[in-house]
This record gives C-alpha cells, sequence and structure tokens, in this order.
C-alpha cells in the first residue's frame, strides 16, 4: 500500500512538533525516517497511526486522502505500528497481548482462545518466530517482546508497517534478526516506515531516507550517502561521530566489586557475583541490554539496593558500611539512568536542583541556615561552566530541555571533588550536540584521574568512552574486554555468549551491519 | 543469520539460591504465638471437667440434630498440640525457604477459632449456636461482597472508588423509599442499582472527565451521600415514614433440596433473592474478568491504558461504563441493609462497610473470589464478636468487636503476601 503525507502539520500550544511534513512511501519500499531526538518522528508517526489528528494536512493512502479518529481506524485502514516503548500490557500472555481489540470470540463475549492460539502460531511459524502463545509478556526478553508486537500489527493484515525505533533495545544479532524480518516483510510486499537516529542501520537496510529537523523534512538521502553526510543533514552542522580521547593515564586500583550479589524484593537474583576493578583515570564501560543487572551494580554502589554478599571497597574503604549521604560525602558523583524521576525535581529551580546532594554543608548552609547566595552563585558559576542554555538559575528547571538538565545533572555531580564518578545512560534522549559535550566532560573528570563507570545500552557510546568493556548478561558479567572489540562479538557477549567463544562465533556469521561497515570502509579507501 | 545466540535468552531468571534467600519468619512467628495461646490460654485455663455445648441445626431444621458435647480442656490439649505441630511446620518449610500450601493458614484458622470457641463456651451453661453464628455471618458479609465487587471492577478499569461506602448508603436510601411508596420490596431492588449508579456516575465524571484525585472524589462523594441521605431522612422521611420509610422485607426463599442439608443448608439456601444474585454476580464477574472480551478490555484498560488505546479501545468509555456498572452493583448490596432485612432506613446505616469492602477486595487480590471469601472471613467474625457478646465470655466484648478490624488492618498492610494491584490504577489517561 502507498502512503502519502501532504503539508501534515502538528502543534502542541505554541510549539510545532511537525511543520509541513510531506513523505511518500511506496508499496513494498522500506523508508527510514532519520532525524534526532526531539525532531518530531514520533509524533509523525503517531498522527499517521490516529493517535493525533493533524492540524494541517493530509494522510493519503493509495491516493485516498483518509482521516483517522483513533488508532482503530488507522488498523482498519491497514497501518500496524510497533512502538518504541512497547504496547504490550506486562501480566498478559502472548495470545492475549495479540488479540486485544480484536478478539475472536464465543457466544456471550466468552474468548475462543483457541483460536487466538491458532493465529498466533500461524503468523509466527509462517515468520520463524520462536513465540510461546502461552507465555507471559513480562517474562519473555525484549526481542521476543518486539516479535510479539510485530504478530499483533500482521494478524490486523497491516499493509504498512511502522516501527519506532526499533533497535534500541536489541543486541546487535537481535538487530540482525529484525532486518531478516524486516526484508521477508518487504518481499510480502509490506510497506515499512522505519524511524531511528542511528546512521548504520539506515544505510544497511533503507530503500530510500528521509531526514527531518526540528519538525521539519531537511532532505531526501540515498542508503549510499555518507555517514558524515547524513549526520550533518540530521543534526543541521558538521559534526564528529566520535569522541577524541588520549590513552588514559591509568594510575593504581581505586573501586574493587568482588562478588557483589542482590536480590530482588521477590528473592531473584538480580546481580549475580558481580567483580570488577577500576583504576584511577580509567573508564569502565558496562555494555549490555536493558534490564540485565546494570541498573542494580550502579544502585548497589550508590548504597540506594542492598547487597546480599560480596564487597564494594573504594581506595581501601568498605563502601557497603555507608549510608548514601556518607558514600555521596566520600566522593562519589553519581548520574542515574532515569534523569526525570531520580535525577531532578522538576518543580525546584535550577539552583536547588544544584545544590541537591550537598544543601546541607558548606558553604551552602551554615548551621540550620541555607545560604541562598552562596548557592545562586555557585550554581551561576557552574552551569556557565557547563554551558546550560536558561533564563535564569531560579526558573524551575522542568524549563529546559532535556539536555541542558542533563548538564545541571552533571554539573552537581562533578563540581565537588570525585574520588568516584558513577553513570548510568548518561545519554539516553540527548541530542548529538550534547551528546558529545556530556563524552567530553565524562574524558575530562578521567584525566583528572577519577575512576569512571559509565553504563550504556548504547554501544555506540560504549565504543567512545571506554578504556575496558564489561558485558553483563542476566546479572553477571559475561567478560571484560579491551576497547577495541568489534560490535559483533560485543553484541554476542551481551547475549549471554562467553568472549572467546563469541569472537570465534563474529568471525564466521558476519552481521548484515558489520558487512554494511565494511562495504562503506573498503569505498572510502577506494 | 545467527539464531543460535537467541536460543539462549529462553530460560527464565534463575531463583536465588538458598544460602542468600532471607529467610522469612514473619509467618512462623506468628504461628508459633498463636499456637502458645491456645495452649498456655485455652487449654491450660479450660476448667476441668467442663463442656462446651454447639447447636448444630437451625430452629426450622426438619430433623432435629441434637446438641453437640465436647470435654473443654482434652480438646483443647488435643487443638493446641495441632496448632503447635502446624507452627512447627511452618518454621521449618520456612527454613528450607520453601513455601506452603494454602491448606495450611486455612487450617490453622479453623482449629484456632474452634480452641477458642471451646474455651469461651467451656461451662457458660449457654449453647454455642453455630448455624445462627454462620448465618450471621453471610447475612454481614453480603454488603461486604457487593461493595468488593464493586469495587475490584471498577480498580480493574484502573479507577480507585473510595465511594463505595456512599454507593452502598444510597442503594439502601433509595431502596427504602421505593419500596415503601410501592408497598413492595422488590421495587426496591429495582431502584438501589439506580442509586449506586448516580454515584457512580458523579465519580466517573470528576474522576475521568476532569481527572480530579481520585481518593479525595470518593471521600467527598461519600460525605455527600451521607448529608443527602440524612437531610432527606430528617425532613421528608421522618414527616411521613409509613408512606416514605415503612418497613419491607424481601421474602425468603428455600432452594429445594439444598436447603434441608445440615448446617451449610440453611445458612446458604435458605435466603433472600438479594443473596441469590451474589451468588450469580460473584460467578459470572469471576468467569467474565479472565475469559471474555469485556474483561480481557477492563484489564487491559486497568493494566496499561495506551496500549489500550493504541489498538483502538476507548480508554475513557471502558471506565466510564463499568464504574457505572460497579456502582450499580455496590447500590444492589445497599438495598439488602434495608429491604434485604426487612428494616427502615436509618441515617449513616451503612456504618463504614463500604472500606472494609476495600479491604476485602485487597485482600481478595482484586479477584472476585477471592474477595468473596475475603468479605466472608471479615462477616464471621464480625458475628463470632456478637455471638460471644452475647453467649457472654472471659474476654471483654469490646476487644471482640475490635477483632474485625485488627484482621482489616492485617490484610491491607500486605501480611497475607505480596499483592499487586492493577498497573494504572488510580491514574487518568490523559492522550
Amino acid at each position: 500500500m502507498k502512503l502519502q503525507l501532504k503539508g501534515v502539520t502538528k502543534r502542541f500550544g505554541t510549539f510545532t512538533a511537525n511543520d509541513q511534513i510531506d513523505l511518500t512511501v511506496e508499496p513494498g519500499e522500506i523508508h527510514a525516517l532519520l532525524g534526532e531526538n526531539g525532531a518530531g518522528k514520533s509524533t509523525l508517526m503517531n498522527t499517521i497511526y490516529g493517535l493525533y489528528s493533524p492540524d494541517e494536512g493530509q494522510i493519503l493512502l493509495d491516493d485516498q486522502p483518509v482521516t483517522f479518529n483513533g488508532p482503530g481506524d488507522a488498523v482498519a485502514a491497514g497501518i500496524g505500528m510497533v512502538h518504541q516503548h512497547f504496547m504490550l500490557i506486562p501480566v498478559f500472555t502472548v495470545t492475549e497481548s495479540v488479540v486485544l481489540g480484536y478478539e475472536p470470540t464465543k457466544a456471550a463475549g466468552i474468548l475462543n482462545f483457541e483460536q487466538a492460539r491458532q493465529k498466533v502460531l500461524e503468523i509466527s511459524s509462517r515468520f520463524g518466530f520462536d513465540v510461546d502463545p502461552d507465555a507471559r509478556v513480562e517474562d519473555l526478553p525484549v526481542g521476543a517482546q518486539q516479535r510479539v508486537e510485530i504478530i499483533k500489527a500482521l494478524s490486523r493484515e497491516a499493509k504498512v508497517l511502522i516501527l519506532d525505533e526499533p533497535t534500541a533495545v536489541l543486541t546487535p544479532q537481535e538487530t540482525d534478526e529484525l532486518i531478516a524480518i524486516m526484508r521477508q516483510l518487504k518481499e510480502a510486499g509490506t510497506s515499512i516506515v522505519f524511524i531511528t537516529h542511528k546512521l548504520r542501520e539506515v544505510r544497511a537496510i533503507a530503500d530510500r531516507i528521509t531526514v527531518i529537523r526540528r519538525g521539519k523534512v531537511v532532505g531526501e538521502a540515498t542508503p549510499q550517502s555518507t555517514e558524515t553526510k547524513l549526520a550533518s543533514l540530521m543534526v543541521g552542522r558538521q559534526v564528529s561521530l566520535t569522541t577524541d580521547k588520549e590513552p588514559g593515564q591509568t594510575g593504581e586500583v581505586s573501586l574493587t566489586v568482588d562478588d557483589l550479589t542482590v536480590l530482588d524484593s521477590a528473592g531473584k537474583i538480580v546481580l549475580d557475583h558481580v567483580s570488577l576493578d577500576i583504576r584511577r583515570g580509567e573508564i569502565l564501560a558496562v555494555a549490555g541490554v536493558d534490564g540485565n543487572g546494570q541498573t542494580e551494580l550502579s544502585e548497589a554502589i550508590l548504597g540506594i539496593r542492598h547487597a546480599a554478599s560480596g564487597t564494594i571497597t573504594l581506595d581501601g574503604q568498605d563502601l557497603k558500611k555507608l549510608t548514601v549521604k556518607e558514600r555521596l560525602a566520600a566522593g562519589l558523583g553519581f548520574v542515574p539512568e532515569d534523569r526525570s524521576t531520580d535525577g531532578v525535581i522538576a518543580g525546584f529551580s535550577i539552583t536547588e536542583n544544584f545544590v541537591l546532594d550537598m544543601y546541607d554543608r558548606a558553604p551552602y548552609a551554615k548551621g540550620v541556615v541555607m545560604q541562598h547566595q552562596a548557592m545562586r552563585e555557585a550554581a551561576e558559576k557552574q552551569t556557565a561552566r557547563f554551558d546550560v542554555r536558561m533564563g535564569t538559575v531560579d526558573d524551575p528547571i522542568s524549563t529546559l530541555s532535556g539536555g541542558n538538565q542533563q548538564k545541571v545533572v552533571l554539573a552537581r555531580e562533578m563540581s565537588r571533588d570525585l574520588r568516584l564518578f558513577v553513570a548510568s545512560q548518561p545519554t539516553r534522549g540527548l541530542d548529538v550536540g550534547s551528546i558529545e559535550f556530556v563524552h567530553r566532560t565524562i574524558i575530562e573528570e578521567r584525566d583528572k584521574g577519577t575512576p569512571c563507570l559509565v553504563i550504556s545500552t548504547e554501544l555506540d557510546e560504549v565504543l567512545n568512552l571506554a578504556d575496558r568493556i564489561a558485558v553483563m548478561y542476566r546479572g553477571r558479567i559475561v567478560g571484560i574486554v579491551p576497547a577495541d572489540t568489534s560490535r559483533d562479538v560485543l553484541g554476542l557477549m551481551m547475549a549471554g555468549v562467553p568472549a572467546e567463544e563469541a569472537q570465534e562465533q563474529a568471525a564466521a556469521h558476519q552481521t548484515a551491519l558489520g558487512e554494511a561497515d565494511e562495504l562503506a570502509e573498503e569505498k572510502e579507501q577506494a | 543469520m545467527s539464531t543460535e545466540t537467541v536460543a539462549v535468552h529462553a530460560e527464565p531468571l534463575e531463583e536465588a539460591s538458598s544460602t542468600l534467600k532471607p529467610v522469612n519468619l514473619k509467618f512462623p512467628i506468628t504461628y508459633a504465638v498463636m499456637a502458645m495461646v491456645a495452649l498456655g490460654v485455652f487449654a491450660l485455663f479450660s476448667p476441668a471437667g467442663a463442656v462446651t455445648r454447639f447447636r448444630l441445626g437451625a430452629p426450622t431444621d426438619f430433623i432435629e440434630i441434637p446438641l453437640a458435647e465436647v470435654p473443654a480442656a482434652p480438646t483443647n490439649w488435643v487443638l493446641g498440640a495441632a496448632l503447635a505441630a502446624l507452627a512447627v511446620l511452618a518454621f521449618v518449610r520456612a527454613y528450607q525457604r520453601k513455601r506452603l500450601g494454602r491448606w495450611h493458614p486455612v487450617l490453622f484458622g479453623v482449629l484456632f477459632v474452634a480452641a477458642f470457641l471451646v474455651w469461651a463456651g467451656a461451662d457458660r451453661g449457654a449453647v454455642i449456636p453455630l448455624v445462627t453464628m454462620l448465618t450471621g455471618a453471610l447475612a454481614l458479609s453480603v454488603p461486604l461482597i457487593f461493595g468488593a465487587m464493586c469495587g475490584l471492577v471498577g480498580e480493574r478499569t484502573g479507577v480507585i472508588n473510595i465511594a463505595i461506602e456512599g454507593q452502598l448508603l444510597a442503594g439502601a436510601f433509595l431502596a427504602a423509599v421505593a419500596a415503601s411508596v410501592f408497598v413492595n420490596a422488590y421495587v426496591g431492588l429495582v431502584a438501589a442499582p439506580i442509586a449506586g449508579a448516580l454515584v457512580g456516575a458523579l465519580l466517573v465524571v470528576f474522576a475521568v472527565k476532569y481527572q480530579v484525585n481520585q481518593i479525595i472524589v470518593g471521600v467527598v462523594l461519600n460525605v455527600l451521600v451521607i448529608g443527602l441521605t440524612s437531610f432527606l431522612f430528617s425532613t421528608v422521611l421522618t414527616q411521613n415514614s409509613q408512606l416514605w420509610n415503612a418497613r419491607q422485607q424481601l421474602p425468603r426463599l428455600p432452594v429445594p433440596v439444598l436447603s434441608e442439608i445440615p448446617i451449610i443448608g440453611p445458612v446458604l439456601f435458605n435466603q433472600t433473592i438479594l443473596v441469590y444474585l451474589m451468588y450469580v454476580i460473584v460467578a459470572l464477574l469471576y468467569v467474565f474478568l479472565f475469559r471474555s472480551r469485556w474483561g480481557l478490555r477492563v484489564r487491559a484498560v486497568g493494566e496499561h491504558p495506551k496500549a489500550a488505546d493504541t489498538v483502538g479501545i476507548n480508554v475513557n468509555r471502558t471506565r466510564t461504563i463499568n464504574v457505572i456498572f460497579a456502582g450499580a452493583i455496590a447500590g444492589l448490596g445497599g438495598a439488602f441493609f434495608t429491604v434485604g432485612q426487612g428494616l427502615a432506613f436509618g441515617q449513616e446505616m451503612s456504618a463504614g462497610q463500604g472500606f472494609i469492602a476495600l479491604a476485602a477486595m485487597i485482600l481478595g487480590r482484586w479477584n472476585p473470589l477471592g474477595a468473596m471469601f475475603a468479605a466472608l472471613l471479615f462477616g464471621f467474625s464480625t458475628s463470632l464478636g456478637n455471638t460471644l457478646s452475647t453467649i457472654g465470655t472471659p474476654v471483654p466484648s469490646e476487644v471482640l468487636l475490635m477483632l474485625p478490624y485488627i484482621i482489616t488492618i492485617f490484610a491491607v498492610a500486605g501480611f497475607v503476601g505480596r499483592v499487586r494491584p492493577p498497573a494504572a490504577n488510580g491514574e487518568p489517561y490523559v492522550k
């Protein structure tokens, strides 16, 4: 089916999320929509899917104008969508999730589970998915949950499939499988709109690329375009995609985590006998798919999660004996993974957020009296140093963009003398400019001799920052490898394959993205 | 394609190995304390040679069942020993980090209550009327069960309903008035759900449409209904109580054969149509919540409204319809206070039952059957307190009347294990 957008505009208050967007997706085409976080890609797709109604413009399917009053209409017209945050109900089974909204029923509205199961099995075998129709969604790994979403769309005869950042949660090998699925669907005549900000993927699979920036279409490109060209189209200026850094001057071992085990509230192991150490002036990056124990590792080091066994030692001092406050006072800098819930308090001013973990100490407090002047001055000085774009430091922090909020968090944590820096997902949801800045700041901190633990699910970030890479899978450290390890090997390790075996397997089967990378390199050399 | 790497994903996360999992002694210690009470108080202080008499039959029984007599002290030593054994078993299983079956707390509770009754009734001269006590338990449970069903339908769609109390009261009021005006108790049964649904509709307007904090709306609605019914009671109903507030009672309809079963027959199957309706509603909700299209959609809306929206389910409409429907259930339950028992309407006659119904819903884990059993437990503990205060026991009756509320606090505090409410419970859905 052919999907066409003509002059689609969507405003939220005074903010124009989509401005006169024109887009044509031909039948059986994989069309990539490339843009930074916040460029308006998801808004556009939610408009096509009927979740938002456009303020101006038209959507045409096979040259017929259509209007959707809700996702139900869009689905009926043959549009399927796999959302970035899966729209699955954790406590439902796979079958229940797939049929929801389109339930086959017997008399009196009783569900026909048998018919529903058969449908799931039929679609899942047609595309070679290995999905148990009776499994609970919350027990499935993210890759399988994504396949459930695809089955859901296909079970409703989707002719246009929208995939919103589908690779964000996948290992490189799972991404590879997704690419194979997308090609299979394309063969079957399904049009695919593929939303991403990852340049490598776009070049490997798209037939055509549309780049949007700040809600506007800024250009079209072909998969043959170079990454640098795509990046500058996407960001609007020349950018360097890698951060230059000197090899670190590493000193003696500073942080030692030995045999650390953490249980969740239900008594399941979430961190399984983890041991690692970090030297002064070194960045240890922890790679892994979300939810494999990285969060628990950072929280155990901070002390907001109880360790069932094992030790955490910083410069010979047993951290487990200290409270969170004492750990922070001992020089632990901590950037939490979810800025909005754990990093800042939205209604507080920038100044107040800046002193959140130092408010009761000199120079910000004398006895029980807070020193507002000292707080403001420090906040102004540090926000200037970190280039936070804002009105005044008295504005609520919620008025800042994600990137600038994150800079405030970094400014807060780095304005103290640190003996250990822990950052979880430091650039999640940020634009390229902010990412560059955050990366440079972390490297500067390292060069001051601070041991740094950076947890990231983005392989690009891991490869950019790491001096060494630890890969986590299901609460265990699969291996700690040098920074120059290939993506394919890291990807296999992220699925639990031990380092050596991963090397062998990666040498034997290269992923589609890996191949595309090599081709591109050869071309550049030639 | 490297399919072999994907296979690794399939195994579920493993349970913590036995040395790491903390030993949970909360339950074993509770059991041990209760067993010690049974041995140290019920057995030791049962007067030697005393007997406790139970009446197993109902006054209406076709065949007279003789009184059951048990020797108090020996019986309680046996029961106490059994309770101690169960407590020891609980300790053993806790240290093995294994779970106990559901039979364990049920058996423990039954034995403990039996030991208590034997001790309380020993040498009293009075007879413990078992059937009367159980009938009372069911009667006290009926509004709780209706209320809990209302609460769980609402919360399964994601709307917290604190206004059950008000819905019960509104139902009781309108049932009494309608039955009185038409001189027919059944008209009251038709009117009661309308009153409950109207309160539900008000809840929807504020909680779903205007996204006001649902707990606050609920509390305000309760106050509103109490105020409104009290006002109408003192101005209209008492002026001409013959017309507006005359007593009407639903007749008892004994089910043939079933009502002849000893003990449980008269308790369960010699009831009014309202109680039979309750059985049907609980059974239907249980089946439909988990097996029907309606149930699937209701649960989806309460767990993840956005996901439901993306498959074309109208979240706010689903919530609206079901909260109003749930209000009708609670209103029907309110009819039990008046026409169900043949009483005239009295001010604030729901007396906090709506809140206990919420506790029953939580204790029953948002499951119709679970909530029903929880409500029966609360009803039984109240009935036990009533019975004991009439036969006169060593325990002050005030303490016994506290019993259901103590049980409620423990229940709501999550003492019975982890409870998992619907994920989007209480959260308004805004696109």
